[in-house]
């Protein structure tokens, strides 16, 4: 076990490293010199485009910069982006606010997701399920900014419930609307891999069993068929988790909420390489420790997977 | 593993539920405070975008920054809503030739953290703009200064520049390297702003803390809550034409205007200097009497660079009228933008002294198919158009919104002339920029001009002088340029519109660049506040602005 989980660790030493090569590569290739981004509209001089170049090691060759970058890394330096401000302090910033959104929206979707999903299974074919199941249809279907806008307007515009931005503070009653917008679609999903899940485990030989040694409707529904449907849901949450950490970009950018999303957009359109590399760098760990618990997860749900 | 109890994973679930809902209620109005303080003591809730740069003038060179720099600093001259110069820091500019000017300043002025303002104040923050070693991104704006070239030489260690002396504590004098009639006018831009002298020691944490001489300042340390927003105060010692008529400014950062349009009609934002493209054709419905059209320096146009084939010579010239004439502005400035936008007559905006609309060869910018088609087979006979490539319209998808105006555009010439013309997105601004910087074009590319100080120069000399920044059809005709620089010797500004507008009858012939349009303000605000006036540039009057 203890061994099992340094060996997860350890991978991720070689991960970071290629991670974060590839998408230096990638910022690196696109297409438009950095210091134009900077300059603006009006250009500048000559010597101030050579001296923002020197400053940002632009004039370096590709693996010169990397290199650099690592180094930084190494020492607990992460650099500047390209208006001077330190890297470390503005991942600082933005991250608390996304992963407060991210686990909102992780724990509506499970939730809702799950509770809906259970019920629907247990009921197949009923009213109810039905229902759920053309709603969930129609969630999927629809873009999330459409859904976005929609439920901004309704709820903060015309009802005024809620404001229809986030504040600076990201106050967890502000970012209750936006972290269900965030984890809709999710939470389609997530219901209907429940419901899948459930029915197929309803007609299980221990179910059966279970039922016919007289143990009460609750226990096993409770902990023989939704404990023994959770693996296939637990994955999806799982890896969900990343997704809605550096997917929120749409959701943030309806919102206004100062997170991970947009920094990262307003990073690649600039050619902020290091600012890109070290969010992106952020976000695929938090994914791969994401997916470590999910794999410990699966030996709760399952004894009989055994991790040594 | 193994967990014993099952039930562990349920209550953390049942408590975040609880959580959730909890918190469900009490969210609503809780930033009314803005209308309760009555008229004067009101803060204003406004909208701006994050200063890309440490807010220190000279390297400040986007709105964002330059909106809040204009409220905490104060230059030598401001200008007020319509446009016009007045002295602000200075007692009087003088001058004789135009070339030497010298600077008194009134008496008393005091940063907000006491020091006063000097005559130094202003020399050591533009020698500081201007020398190469600090990259200053507004450098540019020194260049009229001698010694200039020196200090800004890349790899140059000068720090100074020979023009500039100080007298006393409150006189400077100002040596420029060739007479230019319109030099104070471009006083009140905010790269000429002074600096305490605390600045200069370390300029990046100042940046972030700046002190200013301006009608408003930071609320406290830390005012600056990066992409959140920038609460400002009034500054009480601040006397002059700006004087703050409310209780301080927030600007609200928003990553998109639609989003801040939200926020509007529902009350949580007070001004919105910009309506969102999806909502200029119900702003006004939704807003009534809280919107506002305000016409203001500021113009769009689509270069077309020399250096392209089929646009250079005689018959690159006949073509370019053509396209010019190919072209509905009427149609695509009523359909696109709701008449939020004013077709162009000439290469500045109407907002600017000295502004003409019947320039001789302006109408080359109206829209006459028939003479187009003519121009056009003309033309032809001088050399054959070659189509193995057709004509694209470069814009950048990634700000604003110009992705429909480019179709219209194209459009419009294409039912003309019949030629192969089509719209070129860049994915993003930068990418353009490159291009255009590098003369790598490989079409015509958008391009629009914001005032930086009220005056027809801006508009001509850094985008149609030769060798100039911004120059990206790389235009270069003699004639243009004597007339430029006869106008910014001229002895009065008067006399030297008269001369610009002069240089602007070559530009209507050559047309290196096709103007399309005048920028307007759309704006609007909430139920919240009163006196909201839109000024010369397009920007809120942000002092005169009152809570109800």
């Amino acid at each position: 076990m203890t061994w099992y989980v340094s060996r997860r660790f350890l991978q991720l030493i070689p991960v970071f490293l290629g991670a974060t090569l590839l998408v230096y590569f990638l910022v690196f290739s696109l297409p438009g010199d950095a210091t134009a981004a900077i300059c603006g509209e009006r250009g500048c001089t000559p010597a101030v485009v050579t001296a923002l170049r020197e400053q940002y090691n632009l004039d370096e060759p590709f693996w010169i910069q990397y290199l650099l970058y690592l180094k930084g890394v190494l020492t607990f330096d992460l650099g500047t982006n390209f208006s001077g401000r330190p890297i470390a302090v503005i991942i600082a910033e933005v991250f608390p606010t996304t992963a407060k959104l991210a686990v909102m929206a992780l724990v509506f979707e499970a939730i809702f997701g799950i509770v809906f999903g259970l019920i629907a299974g247990l009921r197949k074919g009923k009213l109810f399920d039905s229902t759920v199941l053309v709603l969930s249809l129609v969630v999927i279907a629809v873009p999330i900014f459409v859904l976005g806008f929609l439920m901004q307007f309704l709820i903060g515009v015309k009802l005024g419930w809620t404001n229809p931005t986030v504040s600076g503070d990201a106050t967890v009653s502000e970012l209750i609307l936006p972290a269900v917008v965030l984890g809709l679609v999710s939470f389609a999903y997530v219901l209907r891999l429940t419901r899948t899940s459930i029915l197929e485990n309803v007609k299980a030989d221990y179910v059966r069993t279970a039922t016919a040694k007289g143990l009460s409707r609750k226990r096993v529904v409770v902990v023989h068929i939704l404990r023994n449907s959770m693996i296939p849901v637990v994955t999806f949450l799982g890896a969900d988790l990343g997704t809605l950490m550096g997917g929120a970009i749409v959701t943030e950018g309806i919102f206004n909420v100062n997170g991970v999303g947009l920094t990262l957009y307003r990073a690649v359109l600039n050619g902020d390489g290091p600012t890109v590399v070290s969010i992106v760098t952020f976000l695929i760990l938090i994914f791969c420790l994401a997916n470590l618990l999910v794999d410990l997860l699966y030996a709760w749900l399952d004894p009989r997977i055994r991790y040594a | 593993m193994r967990f014993t109890r099952n039930s562990r994973i349920l209550s953390v679930a049942a408590v975040a539920v609880f959580a959730l809902s909890a918190c469900g209620g009490g969210s609503g109005g809780s930033t009314d405070e803005a209308a309760t303080g009555g008229n004067t003591d009101a803060v204003i809730v406004v909208d701006g975008s994050e200063p890309q740069n440490p807010l220190i003038p000279t390297s400040t060179n986007e709105v964002g920054g330059g909106a809040v720099l204009d409220l905490i600093f104060a230059g030598l001259v401001s200008y007020d809503a319509d446009g016009k110069t007045q002295n602000e820091v200075a007692e009087s500019i003088e001058t004789e030739d135009a070339q030497n000017y010298t600077i008194t300043l009134k008496e008393g002025m005091t940063f907000t953290n006491g020091d006063p303002v000097t005559a130094s104040s202003f020399v050591d923050a533009w020698n500081y703009g201007a020398a190469a070693k600090n990259a200053q991104l507004s450098s540019y704006f020194f260049e009229s200064i001698e010694g200039y070239a020196e200090a800004s030489a890349e790899g140059s260690t000068v720090t100074e520049m020979s023009g500039l002396k100080v007298v006393d504590d409150k006189t400077f004098t100002v040596a420029l390297s060739q007479p230019e009639s319109d030099w104070p006018q471009r006083l009140g831009y905010s790269a000429f702003y002074p600096l305490p002298a605390d600045a200069l020691k370390d300029p990046k944490k100042f940046g972030e803390n700046p002190v200013g001489n301006g009608p408003y300042k930071f609320a406290s340390e830390g005012a600056w809550k990066h992409n959140e927003q920038i609460e400002l105060v009034p500054n009480e010692d601040y006397e002059g034409p700006q004087e703050p008529k409310n209780g301080g400014i927030t600007f609200k950062i928003y990553q998109n205007d639609t989003t801040a349009y939200q926020d509007l009609i529902s009350d949580n934002l007070d001004v919105l200097k910009t309506i969102p493209t999806s909502d200029i054709k119900n702003f006004k419905n939704d807003l009534g009497e809280r919107s506002i059209e305000s016409p203001y320096a500021g113009n769009q146009t689509i270069a077309v660079p020399y250096y392209l084939k089929n646009w250079d010579g005689e018959a690159g010239k006949l073509r370019r009228q053509a396209l010019s004439m190919a072209i509905n502005r009427d149609e695509i400035t009523k359909v696109i933008f709701n008449n939020g936008r004013e077709p162009a007559k000439d290469f500045t905006a109407p907002v600017l002294p000295g502004f003409k609309e019947d320039l001789p060869g302006s109408e080359n910018l109206e829209y006459n198919p028939e003479k187009a088609k003519e121009l056009w087979a003309e033309a032809e006979k001088i050399e054959p158009y070659d189509a193995s490539e057709p004509l694209t319209i470069g814009y950048n998808a990634d700000k604003g919104d110009h992705k429909t105006w480019v179709e219209a555009l194209v459009n419009s010439v294409k039912n003309t002339l019949g030629i192969e013309i089509t719209g070129k997105p860049y994915a993003t601004f930068k990418e353009a920029r490159t291009e255009a910087t590098e003369q790598t074009l490989t079409g015509a590319i958008r391009s629009g001009w914001q005032a930086d100080y009220p005056s027809l120069y801006n508009f001509l000399g850094p985008i149609y002088a030769t060798g100039a920044g911004s120059n990206d059809s790389v235009y270069s005709n003699p004639e243009f340029d004597k007339a430029l620089k006869e106008g910014l010797a001229a002895e009065s500004v008067e006399e030297g519109n008269e001369a610009m507008n002069k240089a602007q009858e070559t530009l209507l012939e050559d047309l290196p660049a096709i103007p399309l349009w005048y920028q307007v303000a759309q704006g609007g605000w909430s139920n919240n506040v009163d006196n909201v006036e839109f000024g010369w540039d397009g920007v809120p009057q942000y002092h005169a602005i009152t809570g109800k």
